[in-house]
Parts: C-alpha cells; structure tokens; sequence
C-alpha cells in the first residue's frame, strides 16, 4: 500500500483531467495502485450527464492552449475518460466520489459514470492512501 | 523474432507504455515484446517501467525517429 498514487482531483477542466488520466494510467502500468478521490469540479465532470461533454481549460491556456489541446486530440490523443477506462483494465484503480462534493453538487450514486467505483469521505480516502503519495490537482 | 508486437506508433505518453503493459500480460515468462514508439519520452520511460516492473529491455533500437523496444516478461 506504501506504493500507492493517490489523486485529490478537485479541477474540472479538460486538461487537468487529462493530466490525471496520463499519471494514473503511468501508475497503472508501473503496478501502482491508484486511488483517486473525486471533489468538487472533477465530481461534476464524472456525472453520466456530462462526462462526454467540453470541459473548457484552465484559465492559463488561453487561445494558444485551446488550440495546441485540440490539435493533440484531432492527432488521435484519447479523451481522458477513456484513458481512465483503459487504466482500470490494466491495473488496480479505484475512483471514489468525495461524500461532501455529492451533497454540495445535490448528486445521488446513480448521478454518476461507472468509472466511479463508490462515494466515501476524506476519513475513508485517508485510511485507503496509508503512507502512499498524496497528490492534490 | 519477438511473441507479441505493439505499435504504438504516433501514440502520446502515456499509451506506449499502457499498451506495452496490456501486451505483457497475455504473453509468458520468458517471451518477449516488440514496442514501436514516436513518442519523445518513450526512450526515458521504457528504461523506467522495465526497471521498476523487473521486465528487462533485451534490444533498443532508433530509426529515423521511431524508437524500438524489446522487453522480455521476468
């Protein structure tokens, strides 16, 4: 469990869950466990509703950033859902949605994507990361 | 002549190695599989993951831009 990655995913842009899709994919393939613990912006973005949908970027990208994500995706990058998809077949990833988040986003379990495996709170994600690396994005 | 070939080819980081990782699961102990990558960092992260995973790099190759990886399964 030292081993493990674990993601506080708080952002809701298409690129910041881009990058957490790449680190919990690269994990996967290194046999990390990788927990990833769903608040807030992120949480929203993991609803069945939306998760297909444009996330926009981070206030940072700009023009030029919108235009050099949308040429890496037209080249074939993987939307970072499907990354995500393929970093759970690979190796052991759990996705958790921050209890909290649910209540402030009024979201049910059934709200939410089946990448999401349950809801607990930061107690559960605490006990589950051990000594591992905790990562906040 | 390696069991099993991965393309991976015109793919970005991290999908190399995850195919890589996919691939290596379906093969046995002691085969071997050949990677092709573009990817910049591909080079770098293969050392990286044959390392940590104790899957050695038996063969690396460069041409023309595309890398070439042969890894057995420990």
């Amino acid at each position: 469990m030292d081993d493990s990655l674990n993601l506080v995913v708080f952002s809701g842009t298409d690129d910041k869950l881009q990058a957490v899709a790449v680190l919990t994919a690269g994990a996967a393939a290194l046999g990390k466990k990788v927990n990833l613990f769903l608040q807030y912006w992120a949480l929203d973005a993991f609803t069945k509703a939306k998760i297909d949908r444009d996330h926009g970027l981070a206030p940072e990208a700009g023009d030029e950033g919108r235009a050099a994500v949308d040429a890496l995706a037209k080249a074939g990058q993987a939307p970072w859902a499907e990354t995500l998809r393929q970093a759970k077949d690979l190796g052991e990833v759990d996705i958790q949605a921050c209890s909290l988040s649910m209540d402030l986003l009024h979201l049910e379990e059934e709200d939410l994507d089946p990448l999401v495996d349950g809801v607990e709170g930061v107690t559960a994600f605490y006990l589950n990361a051990g000594e591992g690396q905790i990562v906040f994005i | 002549m390696a069991n099993i070939q991965v393309d991976a080819r015109g793919l970005n980081c991290p999908m190399p190695i995850v195919k890589t990782a996919q691939a290596i699961k379906t093969v046995a102990s002691g085969d071997t599989v050949e990677v092709l990558a573009t990817d910049a960092g591909s080079v770098k992260d293969f050392a990286a993951w044959a390392k940590t995973t104790g899957n050695p790099m038996v063969e690396q190759t460069t041409d023309g831009g595309v890398f070439r990886f042969v890894l057995r399964k420990k």
